[in-house]
């Protein structure tokens, strides 16, 4: 079934050392079920959900917890029956350390599903298929954890040419979706195939690299099967060049089809959509089984006694995962991915999540601290390994200087952090982080832009207010003015027709009103202590003003002459 | 703690450099075989005054002493400047081109990795300008007496007693000042410098640095690129040249194998830090260094030119990577008008 198929090279990469044999040994296990879990609400790209229960609430497994909130958003569930025992902020799988609103659940030990079957899709109209994927809770577990509901994007069918399945798995240690398909591979075919009628695709190409022969074997035999029992023939295997990062879905698509797609553009554009395998997993859970996404399959690697893959449910600290592996004494830390791109995690009670692949745990041993950076000597290695074809000495310029305009255009933003560059640099720059730096500053610059041209509009809008009741109130009172106007000319006609034009009788009348407003006003402030006194009171005045003169005499600083 | 990635590959500046030194070794080997040991001498004083120039800027400007004094950077500039000045130069020569080279060259521009101009070149064209007699009397082929070739650079002894021209300075003077219609083969053919195709001995000089830039390019220290085009290119002009008038220019095989410009394919032009980046821009410098590495060796008044073709050059790095950034990916069609 690995029919001929011609494969494109994109430049660059590395191959740093795979470590991955370690935790393929064993087959996947079921973690046991935890005394807490904490299901963060948030765990895709897009709206943080809304949380549909409160504390005290009984749950079932695969009840929602978390609604969908927005366009881009996905539902999140609960992982087993149990009691929420708080919907409360809790420290986040994120290195920034920071909290964010989190479900938690006491489990019953019951494990008791909510009522769930089968979903007829293709009875469905798409805007039902829309919300029922998104309810479900199906995102990319590749690791951008990209809601997958859009990416299917039912009712707007293009007639795709090609589904990528995207089993190339090239960051070290992880195995997560090489034990898949090793165990799995005709549910991820069965998912792949609904996901290939949803999107109106032509064929079926499945990447996965070379240096997962078993895994290849197991999706050929499963491929073969499909092809004998339902005479489906549109899936192929390709097995691509184990380089990294060959996962990547645009450099997997350009391995796989040639095309590539540019940054800010979708790869539907191109007639191609790639999935994860365990997506495509996913996806078949939700749709033929109408289970939402509880779980995942996590590698937990790097210093343990036994490395492992696990099927986890969401939300079970990585803590008790790691204890299931015999963690060695030295271990400092816990990243959640792989060591090329993954994120160190504040502590080890965080939350495993959709994103998390990978529970890695690292020690000074495994991963020792960089030797100390030097400057940079423009060697160009980094250039060599950048698969996004960026010059990335020139970006760490730019950034380092923080000439964030010249980084954006030599392309910043095309950077997909795979890591290549630090890889490779002899100068142990950590090149990724000024880039990420540059990033987050030209986001905070856009959003203050943003932020005060909105600021700028308010002020304009007074400013346009402010006139405009001023002008109303000029127009009111001109129009009493006139109305006035017309009343005295009126009683002048009269009286005095034949002494002066009426404008000039007004004037005067006005003139003489206003006078005599103003010797009332000033009748009114009049002082009252100081008029109409005794002859009395204005002596005893006088003689205090003189006792007042002969103080401020006194008070009067000396001033001294010399002789 | 650092942030991703965890694993770097070994490699550092250090290794770069050592290997860059390494590659030297076999040129150095033919230079010591053919005129002596005194080249191992100048070594040396440049390596000694090298260092300590370093480290004197690198307590001035306040950087880790030993962590910049063991990346190898000041000991590759000592060695270029070494094989780029005649062997038998007094050692006040090597001594104070390698300061003014690692003093003003390389740390008054920002020390390594910020020099415009590559230092062991800034050396040479000042020393070739200050001091033109000293920078042209280069010994002659089989003069391996160590004791004459010490007494030479330390002083005690004249110059000239061991002293000769190299061919190309040799050629250049013949063209330009014979009163009768000099030619090339009259020259070069009653040249006792003159080997078999470059000069004697340096030919093998020569060969030994194409030995270790081919063992550079194996090790991925130096691209194709720049060793490539330079020598293409001067092939290229060279040739065209000498096919107009064979009488006035030089060959290809004689340029090729003359003078530094092995030396110059494989370690001066290639430097990363002071050359151009990009693989169009790699071409283009090295071409432009070709040249007018041969315009001045043909027109010019100084016996190799190679040091002012790759300043020169330097000068107009930067816009040339400016102009020739590969497109990124996904943007192969549509790079130019973004720029």
């Amino acid at each position: 079934m690995t029919a001929l198929q011609r494969l494109f090279k994109f430049n660059g990469g590395v191959k740093p050392a795979y470590n991955k044999e370690a935790s393929t040994r064993l087959p996947i296990a079921v973690a046991p079920t935890p005394t807490l879990l904490v299901i963060p609400l948030h765990q895709s790209i897009g709206g943080m959900p809304r949380p549909l229960v409160k504390p005290g609430e009984r749950v079932l497994k695969g009840q929602r917890i978390g609604g969908a909130d927005g366009n881009v958003s996905s539902a999140v569930h609960a992982s087993t029956s149990g009691t929420v025992i708080a919907v409360e902020m809790r420290l986040m799988p994120h290195t920034s350390g920071l909290s964010a609103m989190c479900v938690v659940i006491e489990p019953d030990g019951r494990d008791e599903w909510i009522p769930h079957g089968p979903f007829d899709f293709r009875g469905a109209t798409p805007m039902q298929i829309h919300d029922y994927l998104r309810d479900s809770g199906v995102v990319g577990l590749g690791g951008a954890v990209f809601p997958s509901y859009l990416k299917l994007n039912p009712g707007k069918q293009r007639n795709l040419d090609t589904l990528v399945l995207n089993g190339a798995e090239c960051e070290p240690f992880i195995t997560c979706d090489d034990v898949l398909m090793r165990e799995r591979a005709a549910t991820i075919l069965q998912g792949a195939l609904i996901m290939r009628d949803m999107l109106g695709a032509g064929e079926v190409l499945i990447g996965i690299e070379d240096n997962k022969p078993e895994a290849i074997a197991a999706m050929e035999a499963a491929a073969h099967a499909v092809k004998t029992a339902a005479g489906e023939s549109s899936i192929k295997l390709v097995s691509v060049p184990t380089l990294y990062p060959a996962g990547g879905a645009k450099q997997l698509i350009r391995v796989l089809t040639g095309i590539e797609v540019p940054h800010g553009k979708r790869s539907t554009d191109y007639g191609v959509q790639c999935f994860n395998v365990g997506t495509a997993y996913a996806i078949f859970e939700a749709i033929a089984l109408g289970q939402p996404l509880i779980s995942r399959i996590v590698t937990v690697a790097g210093n343990v006694g036994q490395p492992r893959n696990f099927e986890v449910l969401l939300g079970t600290p990585m803590r008790d995962l790691i204890a299931l592996c015999g963690p060695l004494p030295d271990s400092d830390r816990v990243i959640m991915g792989g060591p090329m791109m993954g994120l160190r995690m504040p502590d080890d009670s965080v939350p495993v999540v959709k994103a998390a692949n990978c529970v890695l745990v690292g020690s000074r041993g495994l991963f020792p601290p960089p030797p100390p950076e030097m400057p940079c000597i423009r060697c160009g290695e980094c250039a060599k390994a950048c698969p996004a074809d960026l010059q990335p000495f020139e970006l760490y310029w730019f950034a380092r200087a923080k000439i964030f305009g010249k980084a954006q255009e030599y392309d910043l933003f095309d950077c997909i952090e795979c890591g290549c560059c630090a890889y490779v640099c002899p100068s142990h720059i950590p090149l990724v982080d000024y880039y990420r730096f540059a990033k987050s500053e030209i986001w905070a610059r856009e959003l203050a832009k943003v932020s005060s041209d909105e600021a700028r509009e308010r002020y304009e809008f007074r400013m346009l207010r402010e006139e405009r009741e001023k002008q109303d109130h000029a127009a009111k009172l001109a129009a009493k003015a006139a109305a006035r106007r017309e009343k005295a000319a009126a009683a002048k006609t009269d009286a005095a027709k034949e002494t002066a034009t009426p404008e000039q009788d007004e004037k005067k009348a006005l003139v003489a009103a206003a006078l005599e407003r103003v010797r009332a006003q000033k009748e009114q402030i009049q002082p009252e202590n100081t008029i109409n006194l005794t002859p009395e009171q204005v002596a005893e005045v006088a003689a205090i003003e003189t006792r007042r003169a002969e103080i401020r005499e006194m008070a009067k600083p000396h001033v001294w002459q010399d002789d | 703690m650092n942030n991703s990635p965890y694993v770097l590959k070994p490699a550092s500046v250090q290794s770069v450099m050592l290997r860059v030194l390494v590659a030297l070794l076999p040129g150095i080997a033919a230079y010591v075989w053919f005129f002596g040991a005194a080249i191992l001498l100048q070594i040396a004083l440049a390596s000694v005054a090298a260092l300590a120039a370093e480290a004197l800027m690198l307590a001035l400007r306040g950087k880790p002493l030993m962590l910049f004094l063991t990346d190898g950077s000041a000991l590759v500039t000592a060695w270029l400047i070494a094989l780029s000045f005649p062997s038998i130069a007094p050692w006040w020569l090597t001594v104070l081109g390698t300061l003014l080279a690692i003093i003003v060259a390389k740390h008054l521009y920002g020390g390594l990795g910020q020099n415009p101009f590559n230092p062991a070149m800034v050396a040479f064209a000042l020393m070739i300008v200050a001091y033109p007699q000293l920078m042209s009397q280069w010994p002659a082929a089989g003069t391996t007496d160590f004791a004459g070739q010490w007494q030479a650079i330390f002083g005690t002894r004249p110059l000239d007693a061991i002293s000769m021209a190299t061919p190309l300075d040799a050629l250049r003077t013949a063209l330009h000042t014979a009163e009768a219609k000099a030619s090339v083969a009259g020259v070069l053919g009653s040249n006792p410098a003159i080997g078999g195709i470059g000069g004697k001995g340096w030919e093998w000089v020569a060969a030994g640095y194409l030995a270790g830039g081919l063992w550079l390019l194996q090790q991925r220290i130096i691209s194709w690129h720049m060793p490539t085009a330079f020598l293409a290119a001067l092939c290229a002009i060279a040739g065209v040249f000498s096919l107009i008038d064979n009488t006035q220019f030089a060959g290809p095989l004689f340029h090729l194998f003359a003078g530094g410009t092995m030396l110059g394919a494989f370690f001066i032009v290639t430097d990363p830090v002071s050359g151009t980046t990009t693989p169009r821009g790699k071409l283009i410098f090295a071409a432009g260094v070709a040249a007018l590495t041969w315009i001045i060796r043909t027109f010019g008044a100084y016996p190799d030119g190679i040091a002012f073709a790759v300043l020169l050059m330097n000068i107009g790095a930067p816009l040339i990577d400016l102009y020739t950034q590969p497109p990124v990916f996904g943007h192969k069609d549509k790079r130019e008008d973004s720029r």
